[in-house]
């Protein structure tokens, strides 16, 4: 990969849009802001949801999220929302038979609520994170005054997520090449000293990496870097979607009541 | 190569300024007792580059972290171009004393290649306009100012080693300290780190197990054994000398002559 034009993180959809120079921090918070103002939307106007999906496809539209990944994507929300669709079935009150199942009301309605509002808010974060660099994700976030020790974390996290697996995987290669190959629970041994020797690598890891923090003059506090004030257009452009979507939770409000 | 400043002939160099780095009886023991320096004296004038050889074991990398404090003396002293490594001095000490680490990950711990140059520059106080133009200074030192806003886990080793050497250098140190800087590159990658290294203004002490490197940048070695500095001499006169190297665990790769090594670098 040396010289080659790597990818900056799995997520990330190489492009030049409009979404993608927006400052981080206008992002982040234009997401946020959006996903609130879904979750305080009545769940019983349909066609308010249905706005906020065109609102949504537009916004990747911009960002040049192809759909087909948007929804390809959007699969990580399953096992989030699969006991969702057993709302109906254990729910108690009033049931109506869909194909000949008898089912909860409120279950489904219940259900619905989850679906959607989860659905739209994994889709925000799908485009947010398509459209954003994670480097830049955590400026954004210490734009927005999170606490500095949460970004470190983050950070570092990020940063030696990748080390450690590869740790992992020659681990792996070690043990295979060994003749290693488990079928029963308790030949598990091995695999549970390799994950204990891997903590500890990563521990002493974590020790030397300090080492070398402290080395070049580390005093408890990380250094603010690459701080630049966002231009207004580029919270008037970001703000555009919660702004947009809270006229829609507001028209649902009041065709609601 | 731009010719880097004459290195001062020996270590009782006649040079009336405070020398780059001073070591007088250092001795120090870890907290688990285990003793890893008996009286180490040393040193290094300003512009020398040093080669710091010996077994694993040594103390070497013990030394190397009391140049910058990160351990402090058990009993001696250890004195940076005249400003002795107490605690009221770390700061300043950090900023001259500069460490590149044997492992680049463990160096490199920021997002990008750029926020990691700036970690030490901005702990000293640069921000804006001067901490951009520091960053990009040093990484126009060792050939990486196009990969400034790469993620650093997808650079190659070589140059991952070649931005951990910028992190340090963007602190401008008077003192570079090198832990192994030729391990687990490649030949070409060694020889362009080499270049790198030869061409820096600075004084120089090189940990290292690779001989030709050390014959090759450093005029003078030292022969560290069990916690002393055992010899202290010309880098070719101490590789050529058979019985202090066999006594010393150091042993020259095979069809290595350092009595006939090429005139240049």
């Amino acid at each position: 990969m040396a010289g080659g034009h790597s990818h900056v993180h799995s997520l990330f959809v190489h492009s030049d849009s409009h979404v993608h120079r927006l400052r981080p921090q206008c992002k982040v918070a234009a997401a946020i802001l959006f996903v609130l103002v879904v979750v305080a939307t009545p769940r019983e106007t349909f066609w308010a949801y249905g706005a906020y999906v065109v609102v949504l496809a537009v916004v990747a539209r911009h960002a040049h999220v192809p759909i087909r990944l948007l929804l390809r994507r959007l699969t990580i929300e399953l096992p989030f929302v699969a006991f969702a669709f057993f709302l109906p079935i254990v729910g108690r009150g009033a049931r109506v038979d869909v194909l000949g199942v008898s089912l909860s009301v409120a279950g489904l309605w219940g259900a619905w609520n989850i679906l959607v509002k989860g659905t739209l808010g994994v889709a925000t974060t799908v485009i947010l994170a398509a459209s954003t660099p994670i480097p830049e994700l955590l400026q954004g976030l210490d734009r927005l005054r999170v606490p500095k020790a949460f970004t470190s974390v983050a950070g570092f996290m990020v940063r030696y997520l990748d080390v450690i697996t590869e740790e992992m995987r020659r681990m792996k290669i070690a043990r295979l090449s060994r003749g290693y190959d488990p079928r029963w629970i308790w030949q598990a041994k091995a695999l549970a000293s390799s994950m204990g020797s891997l903590f500890i690598r990563a521990y002493e890891r974590g020790e030397r990496v300090h080492l070398a923090m402290v080395s070049r003059g580390y005093s408890g506090t990380m250094p603010i870097v690459g701080q630049a004030d966002a231009p207004t257009l580029d919270w008037l452009t970001a703000l555009s979607l919660p702004a947009m979507a809270t006229v829609i939770a507001v028209a649902a409000w009041v065709t609601h009541a | 190569m731009s010719g880097p400043p004459t290195p001062a002939p020996t270590p009782a160099g006649p040079a009336a300024a405070a020398p780059a780095l001073e070591v007088r009886n250092l001795a120090f023991a870890y907290p688990d007792g285990r003793q890893a320096l008996f009286g180490c004296n040393l040193t290094v004038q300003a512009g020398e580059r040093v080669a710091v050889l010996g077994p694993n074991g040594a103390g070497k990398t013990t030394l190397v972290l009391h140049l910058n404090g990160v351990h402090t003396a058990g009993a001696g002293e250890v004195i940076v171009g005249g400003l002795p490594v107490v605690k009221a001095n770390l700061r300043e000490i950090r900023s001259r004393v500069g460490i590149v680490f044997q492992d680049p990950d463990d160096q490199l711990f920021m997002p990008t290649v750029a926020d990691d140059v700036a970690f030490g520059p901005a702990n000293m106080g640069l921000r804006g306009e001067d901490l951009a133009l520091r960053v990009k200074q040093a990484l126009t030192a060792v050939g990486m100012e196009d990969f400034a806003d790469r993620v650093p886990h997808h650079l190659s080793f070589g140059q991952r080693r070649r931005v951990a050497v910028a992190t340090v250098l963007a602190m401008e140190p008077e003192i570079l300290v090198l832990d192994e800087p030729s391990s687990n590159l490649d030949p070409a990658a060694r020889q362009e780190l080499a270049e790198i290294l030869g061409s820096l203004p600075l004084t120089v002490l090189m940990v290292t197990h690779d001989l030709p490197y050390a014959l090759q940048l450093c005029p003078r070695a030292l022969v560290m054994n069990d916690g002393v500095i055992v010899a202290d001499g010309p880098t070719g006169a101490i590789l050529s000398d058979a019985a202090l190297m066999a006594a010393n665990r150091l042993s020259l790769p095979f069809g290595f002559d350092p009595q006939t090594r090429p005139a240049t670098s």
